[in-house]
């Protein structure tokens, strides 16, 4: 199927277990559809050009960055963005709660992209070391923390949740 | 004074919102109907004549509404004030002249930002390029090319000030030392870019702009004057959340002029978010500057005398409110050591490259990277290590407050308490072991130290020092600097604060909760914070946003004065009620309640609705309890005296950091062992956050020193306009830093707060250069300490 | 920075795609991962009339092991591979080096297909099929064929593909019995293109040396009958004669200073882990 440059062609998915579409022109990033399209701004844009991590999100499960991804690619596929995080009565997760706890955001831009990381990394990295949650978080950028709480914070939910 | 709430580290207000993608920034916001979005053509060129710009093809394009080019701005604005007295026209658009690589040539507007790149591709812009003067020291000279005809030369800006005897010190040295640096550029680059909301009312002529502009607010009436109206119709407006900024965001001041420019022109409200590549590229910088420093040294190490010589690169414009750079730290040009005279010869000087301006530091690494390095070196020249070269010369407490020789006052502190302290908790012999062992295992190992002050609360009158005294008189004093916050009690008792101080994720809403709550004994959550400013609604002062620290010390300080004022208001109304003197009633637990006989008194809720509810009951000579505002300025902020000196800051922080670094033999590549970082910043408000301000200062410094570099090329290319380009620290590369802490309050601010957050961006570069020219052997070492050149030095001498 | 506009094609077999590449040929790109193409995209530093996407092709999924080697279809990301079970005893050097190749994000969206057709030089995928041998299958509407790895990167972001050509899979070759590999990369940061890249696998005949990051295509070099005496002084003759570029980040110097020091490391290690067999 060819979907012709300059026109808005509708494309469905999920997303955060719901059905959405909307149109989008072939070129659309697909931070800018979910931002701008669908409404859910919690997904940010730092460089359009895949190193800062800001605008990631999990596709089929997998973190990705969403600036390198066009929204017409999203047909069928299941998409999850920070705001599936919490759950419908708005408590946060384990992982925020000790993302709270731990002071691991101060102006909170990169964190979106951060936890997104984090979801899909820790359920096939149950038990890091501090070394492995540095790598993990290699592709999320963050000005203000100097990455320590963050660590922390990781380090801390792991903890927890052996425990629990 | 004992606190509840003050001096703890509850969880942050702002967090859950900011944790569940419901943070409010710039590009969230909702957008007025018919908005057109901006995109704006740069130049390509370091310096080029504009012959011509052709947007007929631009134009035409379906979705484009407008292109705006400089000459249509220039008929609408003035150009922006600068500092010094000097006829160089900067407007927020090239006009007849591009002057470096990412200037403003026009701008398209159209219904998207993805059609409006597209015009920007179909605008022909007929460039003339001109020769281009990049090095700052080559930009003197007198075959230089002349960026500002009318100005004539390069050099904007010439002073020297002499504090002291200089020359007799120097004549009565055992030593002399010197060194030289050149300190490069770089950007504390937030991961949000700029982005600006921009309307124009052509009925009430009024200018409204909707931007996380971080202030000072200084710089409003700059933009006012420049869109030719009076700051009352230039409505600033910052949004509920600010993605970081770091001095950057008071960048975004020129954009906001061109957009209202542009929204006028198009008469359509203008909606513009930068992108990365324009933001690395044009967003601003940290000056670039060549340093001489000579130090006057007796035998035993003592430094009795430093004479500077600073040449300061501001880029293409001197932009609003440069120099301010080079002026900030010239309260405090002997860093936190006892040196008694000081001579400075300052240097302005523009070149092809993006104009400069706030960046976390501000002045300061520029200033410590070569004072610091030379105690090093001050440190062999007399036989000592530079530990003892330090500890030898600091300030010591005996002296606080101590004046500066060019004014300033250092207002508290045992700085000399607080470095073995630090050595101490640091474990220093253990990193003096692993140098020995790494040497024996012939590895490159070395240890570095940093000791600086850190300057907080800025007096807006610094900036006059770079004028004469006459021209000072003329202008008119300037000294001094307003926080304001309002504080006021609702129909139900609740309590609610305005600040003006336009955070960018340091938790000000939560600490001001925690102030407020200790002020009027209630607990934080009564407490609702607002620190959203609106210049056409809000009390705002020049002194007004997020810049130097201000906020513990100045904005806090503030905040608990209003409270306190509100609190004997309320006191009086419940002594009028039981009959009894205010002294005799304590505000705790959310109740007031008189001391000698507890049950006496009455919930803080519903005392406080009286005032809206029971007005008339209230005793006559008391106006209202029911709001306050407080404007606060320390008494210690006055303007320069006639010989040149000035109290640039109100409350000095001290630092001091050592760490021990490894240097790869094969690749060149640093590893950090261990980063200590002491530091004193007086009353810590929320010790947690404190923290979070020193890993992540220290995260910037180490940018700064390994890898981050705004570069050009010698014909003013510019390289480093991707984030792959302009690499910043990950988690991999930034490790955790011990925080020593030590609180010795201020005896200027309310609440004994000095200002945290720039203390290790000033002290890291160095601290690191420092170790790392002790594992190479070397007398100074210059940034950035990129692997390849510490592969070539390993080479070259063999180590 | 938003792409210039282009037509899309979620290509729904084989041979739309490659019809696609019939009609379209040097002004259509595919676009598998995304992960090298998209930043070059929202640059606007390519600009394709049509991008014909081939990640909803089903049969180029397959990844296979056998004795010969290891397959990759077109659309097997680096994630998906790198979690095989198989591939630390199969492949032993990809199993080493591809936890330094980008980043967590980068990974589970970027195919191995994809980041040899952009050949890229300071990637770490061409280096290393290039390194470990092996062969790249092209497909076009005219037919299949194979080029061997030595023959398929041919300079800077250029391979041997036609226009009209499109990777399906690559193979590459199984270890010879007894190899021992190593790996090393320098890079500024964790997760970086390298400046210097380096992959040894050390048979019972000799060792195989691959540099990336120098010069415009991956270096890969013989040494037959090698002994670990003589390494150093083959390493510094190589660092001698290399040609590499200078850029902002690393001069020519540095990078044969790497090339000399890595190698030299990376040589014995690979030559310790080589066992009898």
């Amino acid at each position: 199927m060819l979907y012709e440059k300059g026109q808005r062609h509708w494309v469905a998915f999920t997303l955060n277990g719901k059905p959405v579409s909307g149109e989008a022109e072939p070129r659309m990033l697909l931070v800018d559809f979910l931002r701008h399209e669908i409404g859910l701004t919690g997904t940010h844009v730092g460089c359009e050009h895949g190193v800062c991590g800001a605008c990631t999100i999990q596709i089929d499960g997998e973190p990705a960055r969403a600036c390198l991804t066009y929204a017409l690619r999203m047909e069928g596929r299941e998409i999850r963005t920070v705001e599936a995080l919490a759950g419908d009565d708005d408590a946060l997760s384990p992982l925020q709660k000790a993302f709270k706890r731990n002071h691991a955001l101060q102006c909170g831009f990169c964190t979106p992209g951060i936890l997104m990381t984090l979801d899909a990394w820790l359920k096939t990295n149950p038990t890091p070391t501090e070394q492995d949650v540095r790598e993990a978080l290699s592709g999320n950028l963050c000005r203000c923390t100097g990455y320590a709480a963050i660590v922390r914070a990781v380090m801390d939910f792991v903890k927890e949740r052996r425990h629990a | 004074m004992a606190f509840r709430h003050i001096g703890t580290s509850p969880e942050r207000v702002e967090d859950a919102a900011l944790l569940t993608g419901r943070g409010r920034f710039m590009d969230d916001l909702p957008v007025p109907a018919g908005a057109l979005h901006a995109a704006i053509l740069r130049s390509p060129h370091p310096h080029a004549e504009i012959r011509g710009i052709n947007a007929e093809a631009a134009l035409a394009l379906p979705g484009v509404a407008a292109v705006v080019t400089g000459v249509q701005v220039k008929a609408l604005t003035r150009p922006f004030i600068v500092g010094v007295r000097s006829p160089i026209d900067h407007y927020p658009i090239a006009v007849d002249r591009a002057r470096y690589v990412g200037e403003p040539v026009a701008v398209v507007l159209a219904r998207d930002r993805y059609v409006a790149e597209d015009a920007m591709e179909l605008i022909e812009v007929d460039y003339a390029p001109l020769d281009v003067a990049v090095d700052p020291i080559l930009a003197m000279d007198e075959d230089a090319p002349v960026l500002h005809t009318a100005h004539g030369s390069n050099l904007v800006s010439e002073r020297t000030f002499n504090y002291g005897d200089v020359e007799h010190a120097f004549a009565s040295a055992a030593h002399v030392v010197s060194i030289n640096t050149v300190y490069p550029r770089s950007l504390a680059s937030p991961i949000e870019c700029f982005g600006l909301i921009a309307d124009y009312d052509p009925h009430e002529d009024v200018y409204d702009v909707l931007t996380h502009f971080q202030g000072p607010f200084a710089i409003q009436p700059v933009m006012a004057m420049a869109l030719q109206v009076p700051s009352s119709r230039l409505r600033i407006r910052t949004p509920p959340d600010s993605g970081g900024s770091f001095g950057v965001k008071q960048g975004v001041a020129p954009y906001a002029v061109l957009m209202a420019v542009a929204a006028r022109i198009a008469r359509r409200p203008v909606k513009w978010i930068e992108d990365r590549m324009e933001h690395l590229t044009a967003a601003g910088s940290a000056t670039n500057r060549v340093s001489t420093l000579e130090a006057a040294v007796m035998a035993d190490g003592r430094v009795t005398a430093l004479r500077w010589d600073q040449v300061e690169d501001v880029g293409a414009y001197l932009k609003a409110p440069e120099p301010a750079t080079l002026y900030r730290m010239h309260t405090c040009m002997t860093g936190a050591y006892d040196i008694p005279n000081l001579a400075i010869r300052n240097r302005v000087v523009v070149t092809n490259k993006t104009p400069t301006g706030l960046n976390r530091g501000f002045g300061g690494p520029q200033v410590y990277f070569p004072l610091e390095q030379l105690m090093r070196k001050i440190g062999n020249v007399v036989g000592r290590d530079p530990l003892g070269i330090i500890r030898r010369n600091l300030v010591r407490p005996s002296s606080m407050p101590f004046t500066t020789p060019s004014g300033g006052v250092l207002d508290s502190g045992d700085y000399g308490a607080l470095v073995e302290q630090a050595l101490l908790e640091g474990n220093f012999a253990d990193l003096e072991d692993a140098r020995q062992r790494a040497r024996r295992a012939g590895k490159l190992y070395g240890i570095g130290y940093a000791a600086c002050v850190e300057p907080t609360i800025s007096n807006m009158g610094y900036i006059t020092t770079v004028l004469s005294a006459q021209e000072r008189e003329r202008a008119g004093p300037k000294g001094g600097a307003q926080a304001t916050a309002t504080v006021a009690v609702d129909p139900l008792g609740g309590v609610n604060v305005s600040i003006s101080s336009t955070p960018q994720g340091q938790g000000h809403r939560t600490v001001i909760g925690q102030v407020v709550a200790d002020a009027l004994g209630i607990a934080p959550d009564v407490v609702r914070v607002n620190a959203e400013l609106d210049t056409g609604r809000d009390p705002w002062s020049i002194a007004s946003g997020n810049y130097s620290c201000r906020f513990a010390g100045a904005v806090a300080g503030a905040a608990w004065r209003a409270a306190g004022e509100l609190r004997t208001r309320l006191a009086r109304v419940a002594a009028a009620k039981f009959d009894c003197p205010a002294e005799m009633l304590d505000f705790r637990d959310g109740k007031i309640i008189h001391r000698e006989n507890t049950n006496i008194g009455i919930d803080f809720k519903r005392l406080a609705g009286e005032g809206h509810w029971a007005a008339s009951t209230l005793p006559p000579d008391l106006p209202q309890a029911l709001s306050v505002t407080e404007f606060w300025s320390p008494d210690v902020l006055q303007p320069p005296d006639d010989e040149d000196r000035i109290n640039g800051s109100a409350a000095y922080g001290f630092i001091f950091d050592f760490c021990g670094v490894e240097v790869d033999r094969a690749t060149g590549q640093i590893k950090i062992d261990r980063y200590i970082s002491a530091h004193d910043a007086g009353r810590l408000l929320h010790p947690a956050m404190a923290d979070g301000q020193s890993q992540g200062g220290f995260a910037h410094g180490l940018g700064a020193a390994l890898m981050e570099e705004l570069a050009y090329d010698a014909d003013g290319g510019f390289l480093s306009a991707s984030l792959a380009d302009y690499p910043m620290p990950t988690a991999c590369e930034t490790p955790s830093v011990q925080i020593v802490h030590r609180q010795t309050a201020s005896p200027v601010t309310p609440l004994g707060a000095k200002g945290i957050g720039e203390g290790t961006t000033m002290s890291a570069p160095v601290c690191i250069a420092n170790a790392v020219a002790d594992a190479l052997g070397l007398e100074q070492i210059d940034l950035p300490l990129r692997p390849a050149k510490l592969a070539a030095i390993i080479e070259v001498r063999r180590l | 920075m938003k792409p210039a506009a282009f037509s899309y094609i979620r290509a729904e077999s084989l041979g739309e795609a490659l019809d696609a590449l019939e009609q379209y040929g040097e002004d259509a790109r595919i676009i598998a991962g995304g992960q090298s193409l998209g930043p070059m995209l929202n640059m606007r530093l390519a600009g394709p009339e049509v991008l014909i996407d081939i990640m909803g092709l089903k049969d180029l999924d397959r990844i296979e092991f056998t004795d010969d080697g290891a397959m990759a279809a077109a659309c097997v990301t680096q994630a998906r591979f790198m979690g095989r079970l198989e591939l630390p005893r199969a492949q032993p050097l990809l199993h080493e080096a591809m936890p330094w190749i980008g980043h967590v994000q980068t990974r589970s969206r970027g195919t191995i297909c994809g980041s040899l057709a952009n050949a890229d030089p300071a990637a770490e995928l061409p280096l290393l099929l290039g390194t470990i041998g092996g062969v790249v299958i092209a497909q076009s509407k005219r037919g299949q064929r194979g080029i061997p790895a030595g023959d398929f990167f041919k300079g800077m972001f250029e391979t041997a593909l036609e226009p009209d050509e499109m990777l399906l899979a690559v193979k590459f070759d199984a270890p010879k019995p007894g190899s021992g590999v190593a790996f090393t990369e320098m890079a500024e940061r964790h997760g970086d293109f390298a400046i210097v890249a380096v992959a040894a696998v050390a048979d019972q005949d000799g060792v195989t040396l691959g540099l990336g990051g120098i010069g415009p295509k991956p270096i890969v070099k013989r040494f037959d009958g090698l002994a670990e005496r003589d390494v150093k002084a083959v390493l510094v003759g190589l660092a001698k004669s290399l040609d590499p570029q200078s850029d902002p980040k690393a001069d020519a110097a540095y990078r044969r200073r790497l090339a000399r020091e890595l190698g030299l490391q990376t040589v014995l290690k690979a030559m310790e882990r080589r066992h009898a067999v």
